[in-house]
């Protein structure tokens, strides 16, 4: 068999060649397997509350479970899987490949990453298991419940601060790659745009999280300390909580998004046969989102007592920011125009993206609007909201990257009929899980509630029998990304005919990405 | 940039950009307490100048002197590194240490002194003493305590660069260690630049 970055030589033996590699490529693989195991484990936690849900009066576990169940879910499925996501596992591996380096600027600070990814992780999830158990706060961790709870919140936090060290260590890490370490001849204009999307996310990751870093050690030192800075009884604002947590936590969902914009990017082309339509549109989108993202941060909080002019500023704000994203949706589209189009896997979960995220991102802008606000906010509207733009936004972006990237990490080709099968059931039980939460949360249903009245019966037996098709389609899926490391097919150098550079090397790629340095004298898309 | 580095595994430019980005995290860490202090000074600025008045400024400033002796003894090993002189950039190294030890020894002894009269968070004295005091106080320790424990991380990255100096994996021709430890030193002398003049002298 030829040499390969999975057969080479390591400093270490066995499993400690990949435990303590310095490889981008094992480390980004080591994120992957760990995500994806925390993906199932938050899809598990969200199935049992669909159960709970899927009947008024139908309790199979208690309220104080349910509350813990959802702080859970959002923890695990925020932090623990799509934060690092896209960038620590796709982005650690194809991103020196994309630029023709041999590896980040500091492989040791990487490995170090998944480290502290690994430890938050596992303090994270102790906290199911310790004590008074699971935090039952929400994943917000909102001031005054979160410091008198006797759950388990301040191991809780501290695991997702050390995550947190993690994700701003990665964004150092890349930034610095991305400034440093391109080919000769890789000047800006000439980066995919999956890595102008790692870059601006970068940007997020390195100055959004300390904010999420001070705000935890806060809660932290509030429960052991009662120093007051939230507690009005000791003239703190618990307000001002709300302002520190979402100062970080709306970029974070930029984080979330843009790689995966990022990667429907660099698969568009390649699936339709032509050019991209308006690059250096895409790539100042990416940065522009990343900027005024820091910007909307109070339209969280429309309904805690903010000022009426505090609240004008954040709706249009949140309007401004919905533009490059538009900007982006019609470039896609554009440059699907008088394409050649290969309807297989990747591009058919990146037709998904695009419809779920449309949906997702429209749904915000009637969020964003005040009126509007004050009447979904703490409803199931927004459950969905997020859940489109998220799920069906990031997600089925990382499906898309998944399969298209897969040859690539693998040497093997997934088996597409049953790619196409799974696709198809996902989006089915996507739609039917996610579009009831819209009509319930407008008919008024409460979020975070175990129950509800009997009124809002059909949207949630809808959704929840929805939530078992998704469940279907995801097995469907796993079962043929897992079955074809076995029995697929060699894919060889570059299967789709893609023509950035990590397909100019073999698959996998060797420890160093390329046997000749190389030189790049064309665009990313140029396929002549 | 085009000029980029590209495989070269001495990337002195892109260590030192590692770096500053990793700053400029600091930054906002401490930002976000600035911001808690920027807010409740507005809203009780007599009760911020009251309690200002417990500090004690002579200690106050003498820290400060200590801080930035100890950032010129830190550039000071830098540049005899630079010119290959190893023993005095250990010694210098060794004088940032102290003078940053002496610093932590100081802030003992005023958190002491503030703690015996009854000023640390949740005591009865401190509740006592009305919302803006207890807040100015609260800030007081988490603000100088995280900064405390920076001081503390970068006595013990020193005295890692000091024995790599020792051994000689630091020295003229590569340096870049000590280099970023220093900057890391400087980002901490200058929060406290920062820190003093809020709690100890705008009264």
């Amino acid at each position: 068999m030829e040499s390969n970055f999975y057969n080479s030589q390591t400093r270490y033996p066995g499993i400690f060649g990949w435990l303590f590699t310095t490889d981008h490529k094992r480390i980004g693989l080591l994120y992957l397997g760990s995500t994806l195991a925390f993906f199932f484990v938050g899809v598990g936690l969200g199935l049992v509350m669909r159960l709970e849900l899927i009947r008024s009066g139908m309790h199979i576990i208690s309220a104080q479970t349910y509350n813990a169940l959802f702080t859970l879910h959002g923890v695990v499925m925020v932090f623990l899987f799509i934060i690092p996501g896209i960038p620590a596992s796709l982005g650690n591996f194809m991103l020196p490949l994309q630029i023709g380096a041999r590896d980040v600027a500091f492989p040791k600070i990487n490995i170090f990453s998944w480290w502290l990814f690994i430890i938050g992780a596992a303090c994270a999830l102790t906290s199911l298991f310790i004590g008074n158990g699971p935090p039952d706060t929400g994943w917000t961790f909102y001031i005054p419940y979160s410091i008198r709870t006797t759950t388990n919140v301040s191991l809780a936090v501290f695991g997702v601060f050390l995550i947190g060290l993690s994700s701003t260590l990665t964004g150092m890490n890349f930034l610095t790659t991305i400034h440093r370490m391109r080919a000769p001849g890789m000047t800006w204009g000439r980066m995919p745009l999956f890595t102008w999307s790692i870059y601006a996310t970068a940007w997020i990751q390195l100055l959004a999280t300390p904010v999420l870093a001070i705000t935890l050690t806060l809660i932290i030192l509030e429960r052991y300390f009662g120093i007051g800075f939230f507690d009005p009884a000791k003239g703190g604002d618990p307000i001002l909580f709300e302002h520190m947590f979402w100062i970080y936590s709306h970029p974070a969902v930029y984080i979330m998004i843009l790689p995966a914009m990022g990667a429907v990017t660099d698969i568009i082309p390649v699936f339709t046969r032509r050019n991209i339509f308006g690059y250096k549109a895409i790539a100042a989108s990416s940065l522009a989102i990343a900027f005024v993202g820091y910007l909307v941060w109070g339209h969280h909080m429309f309904t805690s007592g903010m000022s009426d002019t505090a609240r004008i500023i954040f709706s249009l704000l949140t309007f401004i920011v919905a533009v490059p994203s538009g900007v982006k949706v019609f470039n896609w589209i554009a440059s699907m125009y008088k394409g050649s189009i290969r309807l297989d896997a990747p591009f058919l979960y990146v037709l998904g993206f695009i419809f779920l995220f449309s949906i997702g991102g429209l749904t915000g802008l009637m969020i964003g609007a005040l009126s509007t606000n004050l009447h979904v906010h703490g409803t199931y509207f927004i459950v969905a909201h997020f859940h489109y733009v998220i799920f069906g936004g990031s997600v089925f972006g990382f499906f898309a990257a998944l399969h298209y990237w897969y040859p690539k990490m693998s040497g093997l080709m997934y088996e597409e009929h049953l790619a196409k099968l799974a696709f198809v059931i996902l989006f089915i039980g996507f739609n039917m899980l996610y579009f009831s939460m819209f009509v319930a949360g407008w008919e008024g249903m409460p979020r975070r509630y175990y129950d509800y009245l009997p009124r809002f019966n059909t949207p949630n037996l809808i959704s929840t029998i929805g939530s078992w098709i998704l469940a279907m389609g995801l097995v469907i899926m796993f079962y043929n990304l897992i079955h074809s490391l076995f029995a697929g097919k060699k894919a060889g150098n570059n299967p789709w005919g893609a023509a950035t550079l990590e397909w100019r090397t073999t698959s996998p790629p060797p420890t160093d990405n390329f046997d000749e340095a190389p030189v790049v004298t064309k665009g990313p898309y140029q396929f002549r | 940039m085009i000029e980029t580095a590209h495989n070269d595994p001495r990337d002195y430019t892109g260590a030192k950009l590692g770096m500053w980005f990793f700053l400029f995290t600091e930054i906002l860490l401490f930002g976000g307490m600035f911001l808690l202090y920027a807010v409740y000074r507005e809203k009780f600025t007599g009760d911020f100048h009251a309690a200002g008045m417990e500090m004690n400024i002579g200690l106050g400033a003498v820290n400060t002197l200590i801080l930035l002796t100890s950032s010129l003894t830190m550039v000071l090993a830098i540049s005899a590194i630079k010119r290959n002189e190893r023993n005095r950039s250990l010694m210098l190294q060794a004088a940032t240490i102290v003078l940053g030890a002496v610093f932590l020894v100081n802030k003992y002894f005023e958190w002491a002194g503030h703690i015996r009269r009854g000023f640390y968070p949740d005591s009865a004295e401190l509740l006592a003493m009305g919302h803006g005091k207890v807040l100015f106080f609260g800030l007081y320790y988490v603000m100088t305590g995280i900064h405390g424990i920076h001081v503390l991380i970068g006595i013990s990255v020193i005295g890692f660069m000091l024995a790599l100096t020792a051994r000689g994996s630091i020295s003229g021709g590569d340096y870049i260690k000590l280099e970023n430890a220093g900057l890391f030193w400087h980002l901490v002398d200058v929060i406290w630049i920062y820190l003093f003049p809020l709690f100890y002298l705008i009264l």
